[in-house]
């Protein structure tokens, strides 16, 4: 599907073609327009080797602040009970790795997939038995960050089974769907024009490989939920409200597209 | 690649030097409205200077050409020194063009130093050029430059 | 955050590399309601090698959010290093790191 001509037309005098830098966007256009399944490329791939350098410094990378305030986190203690998570999940190096590769996952009580944070929300008051943490609250994204950082490297591995597959499919209508002021779907820059660039800045495949992650719009760090909120609000359409569930299913579906790509949490995105 | 600035000699104003100049690079006066000039960073410059001249050289500013993003922009400034007790890099100042205020950083060094090399991540307003002065212990100073586009990812977040 | 290597030969120019959390709000920039955020930086960071200071720098608005900052000093001794960072509301925070030299 191409990007409807008023689109093209809003965002050709925007549009600035500076000059081909060595990286994804090279690439012929007939393998690019294959969509993401044939050709698959972190957003880190679009990025200037200087951004790519900040994200790989774990010095320099300003998402790991966030990492080892969660680790303090991890370690303090919640509730009537006074239990940390480290009380029940010991060592999270060992006990985390892999947890944010498979998320969002299944939830047999809730009968669908939950996200990471909401996972974490579960524990504490389910089994910490203290208040849940606000999403975007410091707390919220940094131990997220510090959980997802354990499976720093290794590849999503959403599971596609029975339970999990209507939502996948789910998410997968919302991400194909045209919709708001523009008429636009996410399908539409993010499989068929990914590589191109719009506004100046190239157009990644929207895989979701290290949230939460530190953009420098934001000059913080941030989750998954507010880049997609973001997301609608550029294509001019409604973001989903609050804890939507729609939300869920387009993480997972992203998640499910993203499959195999290692989690590089936190991530350096601009 | 980087290119010296002169500061141009007609537009020389005379400011007395002083330690606090220093310290004054920050002391912004609160209120102030926001300038975002090239004379602003010139004077800014002077002040630093006072009736000397910068030599261009020495100065090595590693700075992308184009940014993705000027809230973040990585920054290298080195200087050629031995950096030995005769001959070392008192102080680098680095400045801007376009900001609403001229002044990036500035950083005391000396003999102890090591080497002249200084890395941080500064933020840019717009496309313009980045100045930076070194002042060496022989009472010397030299300058650097680069030109850098800022362009702005797409799908930004307003501030609502 | 701070990154000292553990030990260096004596002579040698190190690279010490600091990361710290700060919002770093320049004072520019308009808020949700319309009025001006007030200016919140770090305007000092200090760096002292067994109590003499050896990196000194002078910030303003136009460093990045959470500002890093890499430099260099001579491993001339072994010793503590104490790097601070001050800035506007009363802000301030300080680190130690130890270096063996040989």
């Amino acid at each position: 599907m191409r990007i409807p001509a008023g689109l093209l037309a809003l965002a050709l005098p925007a549009v600035l073609s500076l000059g081909a830098s060595a990286h994804a966007t090279d690439l012929p256009q007939a393998e690019r327009r294959s969509g993401p399944a044939a050709e698959r490329h972190s957003g880190y791939d679009f990025m200037s080797a200087e951004t790519r350098a900040m994200q790989d410094d774990d010095v320099a990378n300003p998402g790991m602040l966030w990492v080892l305030d969660g680790e303090a986190l991890w370690n303090r203690p919640e509730g009537p009970e006074r239990k940390s998570c480290a009380a029940c999940h010991g060592n999270a190096g060992v006990s985390m790795s892999g947890v944010a590769a498979r998320h969002p996952a299944y939830d047999a009580m809730r009968g669908r997939p939950i996200d990471l944070e909401q996972r974490i929300n579960v524990c504490r008051t389910q089994y910490q038995r203290t208040t849940p943490l606000l999403y975007e609250s410091r707390d919220l994204l940094a131990l997220t960050a510090f959980v997802a950082h354990q499976s720093r490297g290794e590849p999503i591995a959403v599971a596609e089974e029975p339970q999990t597959r209507p939502f996948i499919e789910a998410g997968r209508r919302i991400f194909e769907h045209r919709q708001g002021q523009l008429n636009l779907s996410c399908a539409q820059c993010h499989n068929d024009n990914w590589g191109q660039r719009l506004a100046g800045a190239p157009i990644p495949q929207a895989h979701p490989t290290g949230y939460p992650l530190y953009r420098l719009e934001w000059q913080t760090l941030g989750s998954i939920r507010r880049r997609l909120r973001e997301c609608f609000a550029g294509m001019r359409a409604e973001p989903y409200p609050g804890d939507a569930p729609e939300i869920v299913d387009l993480e997972l579906f992203l998640a499910w597209r993203a499959k195999g790509l290692p989690i590089e949490t936190p991530a350096v995105r601009p | 690649m980087p290119e010296p600035p002169t500061p141009q000699p007609s537009r020389r104003v005379f400011l007395r030097r002083t330690a606090a100049l220093a310290a004054g690079a920050v002391a912004l006066r609160p209120g102030a409205k926001a300038r975002a000039t090239p004379e602003a960073m010139r004077q800014a410059i002077r002040e630093v200077l006072g009736e000397a001249e910068a030599h261009p050289g020495k100065v090595t500013l590693d700075i992308p050409a184009l940014v993705e993003n000027g809230n973040a922009v990585p920054l290298t400034v080195s200087v050629e020194s031995p950096m030995s007790e005769e001959d070392h890099v008192k102080a680098i100042h680095v400045f801007n063009e376009k900001n609403p205020q001229p002044h990036v950083i500035s950083v005391m060094l000396g003999p102890r130093g090591g080497r002249a090399r200084v890395a941080t991540r500064i933020k840019l307003a717009d496309s313009q050029q980045v100045v930076a002065i070194a002042e060496i212990s022989d009472g010397s100073f030299w300058s650097g430059s680069a030109d850098v586009i800022v362009t702005l990812a797409a799908c930004v977040e307003d501030l609502q | 955050m701070v990154s000292v290597p553990a030990k260096a030969r004596r002579g040698a120019a190190i690279e010490i590399k600091t990361l710290i959390s700060h919002p770093m709000e320049t004072g520019y920039r308009v808020g949700p309601n319309g009025a001006m955020i007030p200016r919140d930086i770090i305007r000092l960071f200090t760096c002292t090698y067994n109590g003499e200071e050896v990196f000194r720098a002078e910030l303003s608005p136009a460093i990045a959010a959470n500002p890093f900052l890499s430099f260099f000093t001579t491993a001339l001794e072994s010793g503590t290093l104490m790097f601070r960072w001050t800035g506007d509301g009363g802000f301030e925070a300080t680190h130690t790191a130890e270096i063996a030299v040989e």
